[in-house]
């Protein structure tokens, strides 16, 4: 029974070391995925929240749509919309791009709705003396507003960046191999469930943790500085 | 040998210095809010290196004026006329044409807050010439020598590094003037500048205010400091319910106002200054 035991826990680190490149490279990817996607969010977050405060009406209310779409639909069938709905209307791409978009998409209207917090916790004031001086809207927004908001936005920011980061583990249901996807292939040649989720997850879990690391210094440089 | 022309003085529109009209000028200008007009109608003509005074009670709409002279509130009626030309603020939108109108027009106007409003990602040096550089174009080590030398004479130089949160609310609002002094304006607009300010920091930005105005600034100053208003300012207006009710010599207005309302609104600031320490917070 204990030797058993004993010669499952040896053949478990064997095999641990024999698909562990295997493993790393689907978190490597899954890592490039999770960066594509949060350029992403941010650059579609980031219009959507200046989009969604216009003074215009016709510019407001399609960002107005698309954060309601999105926050109110779940991801998955957003990527199901994106890698087997658009080829319907003509549009193909691969799983790794169809992904990216989906995710990138998702993720923006979160991030839209943690800059709008963050701009409007800005006083009013500092818009008024930087127009007062001149400012034009693109100077007042990039040297004025947007780097302040970016102090005050960067632990909600680092939370829906690490959601992020787990929800690539959606793409395995379009065939992207990453980090899911991966270990389900080789549970299904070994049918050993438990350590390869497990070893999944732990690589999840060191990712996510750089992450809250990352930003924990980012956020300790921000505080020396003012 | 003399090659001064003659005629000089009446030369033409094109030369302010020699025909000095107004260097600003409102012309029943009006705002409403919603359904409450909070201007009802000013005019107003500002020579150059005048420094008016601009007094009445809070709601009375002085803020709001001041706030219109550089288009931070877009007037609903009336004319604004700065430097000779008349200011075209009807207009308004994405058109690119308008925006760098009327950017020109307020990197000519400074103006300097009740809340400072200094920008807390900057240190003070920086504070000062990002507009200069961003705005007017200068090179950034012209900008920079030019920004000491106007923290120097404000005894500041040493806190050129400093970040606004780590200065005093004096210095703070004395840095704020500085840093819209230097786009070199032609007008200074001061809006309740040492309203949030402790008692004791009050006298070193009156001070300074006082500097500027000796030294030629024209100015408009809402303010409730009545003291200075009557030591500093070349003219008092009283505005009361959206309208000058009083309008004359500093001196007169201050300290013999023919207007009911203005004697009583003397009264209540007067009193209130003089008021025990121990009185309740500002709403």
């Amino acid at each position: 029974m204990i030797e058993d035991w004993g010669q499952a826990a040896g053949d478990t680190w064997s095999s641990l070391v024999a698909y562990a490149p295997g493993f790393l490279s689907a978190s490597w990817l899954a890592l490039q995925i999770s960066i594509l996607v949060i350029l992403l969010s941010w650059a579609c977050g980031l219009a959507a929240a200046l989009g969604k405060i216009s003074p215009y009406r016709f510019i407001r209310w399609p960002f107005q749509f698309y954060v309601w779409f999105v926050r109110g639909t779940p991801t998955l069938i957003q990527i199901f919309i994106v890698y087997f709905g658009l080829p319907q209307v003509g549009v193909r791409m691969s799983p790794f791009v169809a992904g990216v978009i989906a995710l990138g998409v998702n993720s923006g209207a979160y991030v839209a709705e943690i800059v709008r917090g963050g701009l409007l916790a800005i006083p009013k004031g500092q818009t008024e003396s930087s127009l007062a001086l001149g400012m034009s809207y693109w100077q007042l927004m990039s040297r004025i507003i947007l780097p302040q908001v970016v102090r005050i936005i960067l632990p909600p920011i680092t939370n829906e960046a690490t959601t992020t980061l787990k929800n690539t583990s959606l793409l395995s249901t379009i065939t992207v191999v990453e980090l899911t996807l991966h270990a389900q292939i080789v549970i299904a040649r070994t049918f050993r469930p438990f350590d390869f989720y497990i070893v999944a997850a732990v690589l999840y879990l060191i990712m996510t943790t750089l992450l809250t690391h990352l930003s924990a210094r980012l956020e300790r440089h921000y505080a020396r500085r003012q | 040998m003399t090659e001064a022309p003659p005629h000089r003085e009446s030369s033409g529109p094109g030369d302010p210095t020699r025909s000095p009209g107004p260097l600003l000028e409102l012309v029943g200008l009006h705002k409403t809010f919603d359904q409450t007009e909070v201007l009802r109608g000013i005019s107003l003509a500002v020579m150059p290196g005048e420094v008016v005074a601009i007094i009445g009670a809070s709601g009375s709409g002085k803020s709001t004026l001041l706030r219109c002279v550089n288009l931070l509130e877009r007037p609903t009626g009336g004319e604004i006329i700065f430097a000779g030309r008349p200011v075209d603020y009807a207009v308004h939108g994405l058109f690119a044409r308008q925006h760098r109108r009327l950017r020109e027009l307020r990197s000519q106007i400074g103006m300097v807050f009740q809340s400072y409003n200094l920008w807390p990602h900057k240190t003070v040096i920086e504070n000062v010439v990002e507009a200069p550089i961003r705005v007017r174009g200068l090179p950034r080590r012209t900008a920079i020598e030019r920004a000491e030398d106007l923290l120097a004479t404000i005894g500041l130089e040493e806190k050129r590094d400093e970040y606004p949160a780590r200065l005093s609310g004096g210095q703070q609002q004395r840095v704020a003037i500085v840093r819209a002094l230097a786009m070199e304006p032609k007008l200074m607009l001061f809006d309740e500048v040492t309203s949030a300010l402790d008692p004791e920091l009050v006298g070193e930005v009156l001070e300074l205010m006082e500097r500027l105005a000796k030294d030629g600034m024209t100015m408009l100053v809402v303010t409730h400091e009545i003291a200075f208003a009557r030591d500093v300012s070349t003219r008092a207006i009283y505005i009361d319910q959206g309208v000058i009710a009083e309008e004359g010599r500093a001196s007169e207005v201050l300290t013999a106002p023919r207007n009911e309302r203005t004697r009583q609104f003397l009264g209540r600031v007067l009193h209130a200054r003089h008021a025990p320490a121990a009185r309740p917070s500002r709403a």
